[in-house]
């Protein structure tokens, strides 16, 4: 596949504050890609800075191996979807959608239809945006940019607004759409589940870097840093040593010798539906949770037992 | 809590019957009488006031009254505009252009159009630079013309134009002009596009706010305007004092009045919201 976006050790400084630190990214042509981080890591300023709001310090973006950086953002084939979706309260949804598409060369004669259609707005195409639901709008705003076909289309947490019922229907949906348009979407998320569950690939964010690019399955089974680690799902530590909670089995006695194995004393058990999480505090300190089936006999706290885990499951992260 | 609510409300109601609606009744009543020969006036009841509105003579100041007070209107919203646009935008330093905008309230509204006296008389400040730099030999004619009726309706009613467009752009999500930028659109296109549809609001009420006074200034055309460029405010006031004309200067004060609502009802039914 070929890159269609690529940020060159890209930098964003506001005073005092780095935003954006010599990073670099590549989007490949057609992939749902996503970028994870908690707020305030930067992910929103290379968002802004791709979009073309804001302008790098340092450092180079090139659209199709074009370089944009320079581009006010309505020369640049790429659109956006807002957190707010932004769209415009004085226009029915028809107009939203067709705002963009008398700048944009001379998309396809039934584009409008198409893209109304795929998104199921066709009985909402009179309305105002104050007369929509949340979903809806969502879907304006999508159709607004999805009609211009851009090279890359970014989506700065899109899911937010909306409430948690729909919002794991709408990640199908989203995913669904991006397949079918062949499109290629940058996702912003600080929902590691979101990620993991939408993208091709997927790069972890922190402090203005990228600490790690790949699959979902990549970076969740080798994390190549504790950030990306801890920030992907819950992990145990022992020293430089991470289990996750998963893959943490409990035994009243200690298991065989092909594995490795910690004596620790039960604090809590806490049933959830689907699992229980056990709570236990090995001999040396250091808290730990193993996720067990609910069929396994339920542990009491004071119990003490034997945590245990296949040496293959192990990552070894120094601390940073 | 209806008892209530009618107490807080019978201070205002009192005010306004009093003080307004009362006096307005008299105005009223004095336009069907006849003035006395020492000023004064009385019997007998006569409709030859309204009828002297209608003269050519006083429709064609009416006219020129409106023409002026629409001229400086636009010319507010044309300065205003960019202005209000520049404000709103303008992040952390909004509060001290507001501050600005306003700082002119401080004096009276009198002494700044003396001020405005000084600068455009023949030995004002312009001219007095101007020929000493040697660009105009006579003293150009500033003053005492229509021109500097304008000057000052412009001057002094400009933040009523500028805080509710202001008020209105400043309300315009910065989202939604990224939103059009993003899209494709040109600054230009998202001004005309984005920009000016969802100022409407303001705009309309800066364009009352500064037309309706505008009509019926007194000041301004009077000081800056000289005998020559009468406008109905000063008509007026003239009927009031020196032609000593009650009867005819509260038929002319009314159907300025009248005007004005009319004006306002049919643009407040064009947009099925209250007049502001």
């Amino acid at each position: 596949m070929e890159p269609v976006l690529e940020l060159d050790r890209v930098s964003k400084h506001f005073p005092g504050h780095k935003a954006v630190d010599q990073l670099n990214l590549t989007l490949l042509d057609g992939e749902f890609f996503c970028l994870l981080g908690p707020s305030g890591c930067g992910k929103t300023t290379t968002l802004r800075l791709i979009a073309g709001f804001e302008e790098p310090t340092d450092g180079e973006i090139r659209l199709r191996g074009q370089a944009i950086s320079r581009l006010k953002p309505y020369q640049r084939n790429i659109n956006t979807v807002f957190q707010s979706y932004a769209l415009f309260p004085h226009l029915t949804v028809r107009a939203n959608i067709e705002f963009g598409m008398r700048y944009r060369g001379n998309p396809a004669r039934n584009a409008l239809e198409k893209t109304v259609e795929m998104l199921q707005l066709g009985d909402k195409i009179d309305r105002l945006p104050a007369q929509l639901s949340g979903g809806e709008r969502q879907r304006v705003a999508l159709a607004r940019s999805l009609v211009l076909e851009p090279d890359v289309l970014l989506l700065d947490e899109p899911l937010s607004a909306l409430d948690p019922n729909l919002r794991k229907q709408v990640r199908g949906e989203l995913k669904d759409l991006q397949r079918r348009t062949g499109i290629t979407f940058l996702f912003i998320t600080h929902d590691q589940e979101e990620a993991l569950s939408m993208s091709d690939r997927l790069a972890v964010m922190n402090q203005g870097k990228i600490e790690q690019t790949g699959t979902p399955q990549d970076v969740y089974l080798k994390p190549s840093t504790r950030f990306a680690a801890t920030f992907l799902g819950p992990m145990n530590w022992v020293n430089s040593t991470g289990i996750r909670p998963e893959s943490t089995r409990v035994a009243p006695a200690p298991p065989g010798d092909d594995v490795r194995t910690m004596p620790a004393q039960v604090e809590d058990s806490i049933f959830l539906g689907n699992c229980v999480h056990v709570k236990a505090r090995l001999v040396t300190g250091e808290p730990f949770v193993a996720e067990v089936p609910r069929t396994m006999p339920r542990f009491m706290p004071g119990d003490r037992v034997h945590l245990w885990w296949e040496p293959s499951d192990e990552l070894h992260l120094p601390p940073q | 809590m209806t008892r209530l609510r009618r107490l807080f409300l019978a201070p205002s109601v009192t005010l306004t019957v009093l003080l307004f609606l009362t006096p307005l009744g008299i105005l009223l009543v004095y336009t069907f009488l006849t003035r006395g020969a020492y000023g004064g006036m009385g019997a007998p009841w006569t409709l030859e006031n309204w009828v002297r509105v209608a003269d050519p003579l006083y429709l064609g100041i009416l006219v020129r009254s409106v023409l002026a007070a629409a001229v400086s209107t636009l010319l507010c919203l044309v300065l205003g505009f960019p202005l209000a646009l520049f404000i709103s935008r303008a992040g952390r330093r909004k509060n001290l252009y507001l501050f600005l905008v306003v700082l002119p309230f401080w004096t009276s509204f009198l002494i700044r159009t003396y001020a405005w006296m000084f600068l455009l008389r023949d030995t004002g400040l312009i001219n007095t630079l101007l020929i000493s730099a040697g660009i105009v030999r006579e003293p150009l004619p500033l003053l005492y013309n229509y021109g500097a009726v304008v000057l000052g309706l412009v001057y002094g009613y400009l933040p009523f134009m500028v805080l509710p467009l202001y008020a209105a752009l400043e309300r315009i999500d910065s989202n939604l002009l990224e939103a059009s930028s993003d899209l494709g659109a040109h600054p230009w296109q998202t001004l005309k596009r984005v920009v000016l549809p969802l100022s409407a609001p303001g705009v309309r009420a800066g364009l009352i706010l500064v037309f309706i006074p505008c009509l019926g200034a007194y000041l301004t055309p009077d000081l800056l305007g000289g005998g020559k460029t009468i406008l109905i405010g000063t008509l007026i006031q003239n009927q009031f004092s020196t032609a000593r004309d009650w009867p005819f200067g509260s038929a002319v004060s009314l159907a300025l009045m009248a005007a004005v609502m009319v004006l306002l009802m049919v643009l407040a039914r064009r947009h099925g919201d209250s007049l502001l």
